[in-house]
Order: C-alpha cells, then structure tokens, then sequence
C-alpha cells in the first residue's frame, strides 16, 4: 500500500504512514475532524457524509449561531437584519454530523489529535481546518483588541458588526465615517467597497449631509471601476477614496481619540472609524504548523491538502490559493474538493480532479449588483484559473443588468447558505 | 486534469452520450460549484432558476449559447461557461438532468 501509493501520487512517506493506524484500526469508520463551522469547513463537514454516510464527521466550531460575513455589510446599510445571516448547525446534525461546540487549542499531528477548549481531545484519520482569519494586533501601530471596542473591524462578522452599526446609527448626520484599509491579502477583496456603499445608501437616506473617507493602503482595488462608477450614479461627492500612493497608507490609529494617521503625518478624526486590519491564518492554523512565514497556510492545489503537515487539509481564507480570492464561494468549492479526495483516501482510491469555481456578487445600493467570477483548476499542486473564464460585469451596461446581479446576489446568499447550513429562507 | 484527459474528438463536439467518458466521481466535483448559486442538487430556493430536472439537451445548449456569448439577457453565466469545455457542459448538463429524476 505505502510502496503503491508512493509511486503512483508521489505523495512520499508521510502519506503512507498515515494510511497504516486507519488499516490497524480494522474496519472501524474513519473519523474526520472538521475544526471552524463556516463556509469552508461546514461545507466540508456536509460533503464528507454527503459522500460517504459510513464516515464519521465531528464539526468542532466555537459558536453555536454563526454570522455570515458576506451579506452583513447589507446589514450596516439597513437593507438585512443580523437573523437573517445568522445560521445553526442543526440541519448538520440532522445529516449525521457531529457538532461540538468549543474551541479547537492544540493539533498533535504526529498523534493525530486535536485539543478542545474543554480539555477534551479528538482523535483523527484526517483533519480539516477552516478557521477563516485573525487579526494581526499591533501589526498597525495603535490598533489592538482594547481598540477594536473603539473602533471596530468588523471583518469577523458578529459583535463587532453589531458595534459598527450601533455607532452609525449613533452618529449625528454630517459626520465624517473612515475607513482604514489594509494591504493585501485580506479577507474578501472587494468586501471593503461594498461597505462604503452600504453605509453611503444609509447615509443618503438617513444622513445626507455625512461623508465617507476611504484611506486605501492599495493603489488599486477589486472591481473598482464599477464601484466607482456605481458610487458616482448613486452617492455623487459622498465617497471619497484615497489611495496609497496619494496618503491613503494609515501607519497609526488612536482609537480613543478616532483619529488615523497617514504615512506623510496627516490626522483624519473621523466620527466612526472602522479599522479593517492586516490578517493572518486563523490561530489554528499555526498551532498545527500548517503555517508559513506570512502568516497563510500554503496547501497542495489538487486536494487543500497542507503542503507541509500530511493529513491535515485547510480551507477558506487561512490558505494560499491564489488566483483564487479569499470568499466565502472559494472555501466552499475548496470543502468539496478536500471532501471528496479525503473520501477517496480513506478508500485507497485516487482523489478526483480538482475543479473549483468563485463569483462574489457586491451590492452598491438597493436594486444595483455587480459580480466578479472565476472557474479554477489544479495544475499538480498549483490552482489556476482556467483561461478565458470569469472576469467583472461589464461597464457599459443599463440599468436592467445592475438589478439582475442585484436580484442573483441575493439568490446566491440564499442558495449557499441551503447548500452549506441547510438554511431555508 | 479533465481538460486535458477529455479526447480532443470529444472537445470538439460529439453525441451527447460520449459526455459520460467523464469519471462520475470527476463530474460530481465539478458539479459542485453549480450548487452555491442555483441550490443544493440544482434546486434552488432563491431567486436564481433552479436547474434539477432540465432536460439534458435543452440545459446543454443554454449553457452552449451562454459560452458563446449568445444570450442577450445573460448576466454571470457566459464567464463562467466560459471555464469549461463542450464535453464537460454536456456531463454538466445530463447530471442535473439525472438529478431531478
């Protein structure tokens, strides 16, 4: 099997070394150990039964209510309320998913454990983790956790989204909302955009006489020609973007005082800050060793295996994947991928090819959507996107077409969501 | 890589029934991205169409003309035919079929 194994994938020693408890073990059903309950690992979870009901699957996820990222920036524009981006586990539990509710603290990959924050441990044929981002404190002078209660990020969704729209809310019209932005890799590129044009549809219909500042540590951004175009038809001289290179780059916030500072020594005071961070792999991650010096977590294109700790797959934003952005759809199409081959491993068969897709719809104002897509391959260990797909809506088109991708980004919140959660509408 | 296992014969557009040359395990994963838009196993419970139970031929020429960029009304879908060739389409197109039965 090991000899077999090694010269038909390549894969080396460590694969096959792993293949030898699950065979000592007899016939006793695999157990793979899911560790962070959203889009990539509930995915995976799902799959993994989906695929093959004799598996075990244990979710291990901290909250027992997850609250989406994509869809809560509609949230700060008044158009969502936060129930209706919450999800539960229970239509998991209901497809034989065992849902733990604690936090995963230490991986001993060479024991094939994983420690809970109740002291438990779970013991795994194969791990997957999906644990989204962390934030790198103090990576941005000023900004650290006692900060993030003054100035939220809200790059996790939950109470710091809560936080950020209480303080809008609060807000006297004609106040100025900032935004710091971070360089990349971050979270959702186009995430940051969608915000200020949630807020900039709130402030027009609540607050019009408020502004927004974009302080950009980008020179460019996702889809920014039709943010651009969308802001100046919908919100004309309520945004304004500073990039990079015209002191958008923010190297110290005082949070108590609201206030960013550029690189060339400019103060913004702002009436609401909100400070999207530099980020890394979630914690997680770099307990298991799966993380290299940036803080992401590289993995083998074809499957979301670690590329550097056999056994043990990761998802979602915590990976290296480009071309494939950090999105929700990514990690889902990730989890299916990653499900599928941990399936066929167990079984002593050959992965199946990889084939994974994204589109991230934004929503500029009520009734306008624009879209980015793309369709991916692995090439050995490599993702590449397959050439001639995908790419952004088009510029020059009516009115008609923005409604449409207004109308598909919400069926496709609603049709992940099912497909992910089991959440019905 | 299936773009590059697919005979080329079969890429450049045979009968409908030479799609299952594709691996059903290979299909099923490449079926899987469909599902975050038009719903798990193609039915979808938003406002995007559902496609569980299309007949084969009729969802293979639509998403044929989206790749071809013949629907004037098409809004994401031609990018993203656009990533897959005319075999795989066509697999793509009998699994949902297959799925609404």
């Amino acid at each position: 099997m090991i000899a077999r194994r090694s010269v038909l994938k390549g894969i080396g020693v460590g694969m096959g070394a792993l293949a030898l408890p699950s065979l000592a073990r007899g016939q006793a059903a695999a157990h793979v150990v899911v560790v962070g309950g959203g889009f990539g690992g509930a995915t995976a979870a799902r799959y993994l039964r989906r695929g093959n009901p004799d598996l075990r699957v244990t979710l291990v996820e901290a909250d027992e209510r997850f609250v989406t990222c994509p869809f809560s920036n509609l949230y700060l524009g008044g158009l969502r309320d936060l129930d209706s981006i919450t999800h539960g586990y229970d239509d998991l539990r209901a497809a034989g998913v065992e849902v733990v509710h604690a936090r995963a603290e230490g991986v001993d990959a060479a024991a094939r454990t994983v420690t809970l924050s109740d002291g438990s441990q779970l013991a795994w044929d194969r791990l997957v983790l999906s644990p989204g981002i962390d934030i790198r404190w103090g990576a941005l002078a000023g900004y650290d956790e006692a900060a993030a209660a003054l100035a939220p990020h809200a790059w996790k969704a939950g109470p710091q989204t809560q936080l950020l729209h209480d303080q809008l809310r609060a807000m006297e019209d004609g106040g100025t909302f900032v935004m710091v932005l971070p360089e990349g890799p971050f979270r959702c590129p186009p995430g940051p955009y969608e915000r200020a044009s949630m807020v900039a549809h709130y402030f027009t219909t609540e607050k019009p006489r408020s502004k927004i500042l974009i302080l950009d540590s980008q020179e460019r951004f996702s889809k920014q020609p039709l943010f651009q175009q969308g802001w100046e038809a919908l919100y004309p001289g309520m945004i304004e973007w500073v990039s990079q290179s015209d002191d958008g780059l923010v190297v110290e916030v005082d949070a108590a005082a609201r206030e960013a500072v550029t690189g060339f020594g400019e103060r913004h005071k702002a009436d609401v800050l909100n400070v999207i961070p530099p980020q890394k792999a979630g914690a997680i991650a770099e307990a298991a060793g799966v993380t290299d010096e940036t803080g992401w977590v590289p993995v083998r294109g074809d499957r979301f295996e670690s590329a550097l700790v056999p056994g043990i797959y990761v998802l979602g934003d915590a990976t290296i994947a480009n071309p494939m952005p950090k999105s929700g759809f990514s990690a889902n199409t990730q989890g299916k991928v990653a499900a599928a081959a941990i399936i066929a491993e167990l079984a002593g068969r050959e992965p199946p090819t990889a084939s994974f897709a994204n589109t991230c719809y934004s929503l500029i104002g009520p009734g306008y959507g624009i879209s980015v897509a793309g369709v991916y391959a692995a090439d050995g260990g490599t993702v590449i996107e397959i050439e001639g797909s995908g790419g952004v809506s088009p510029l020059e088109v009516g009115p008609e077409f923005r409604r449409a991708e207004a109308e598909y980004g919400a069926g496709w919140y609603a049709s992940i969501c099912a497909d992910i959660w089991g959440t019905r509408a | 890589m299936i773009r590059l296992a697919v005979p080329l014969a079969l890429a450049a557009g045979l009968a409908p029934a030479q799609a299952q040359e594709i691996d059903p395990a290979d299909l099923a994963v490449m079926a899987g991205p469909c599902a975050n838009c038009h719903g798990p196993d193609g039915r979808s419970p938003g406002a995007i169409p559902s496609i569980a139970g299309l007949p084969e031929g009729e969802a293979a020429a639509k998403m044929l003309a989206f790749r071809a960029d013949e629907d004037p009304k098409a809004t994401i879908m031609p990018r993203l035919m656009k990533g897959y060739g005319e075999a795989e389409i066509r697999a793509l197109a009998r699994w949902f079929a297959e799925v609404g039965q």
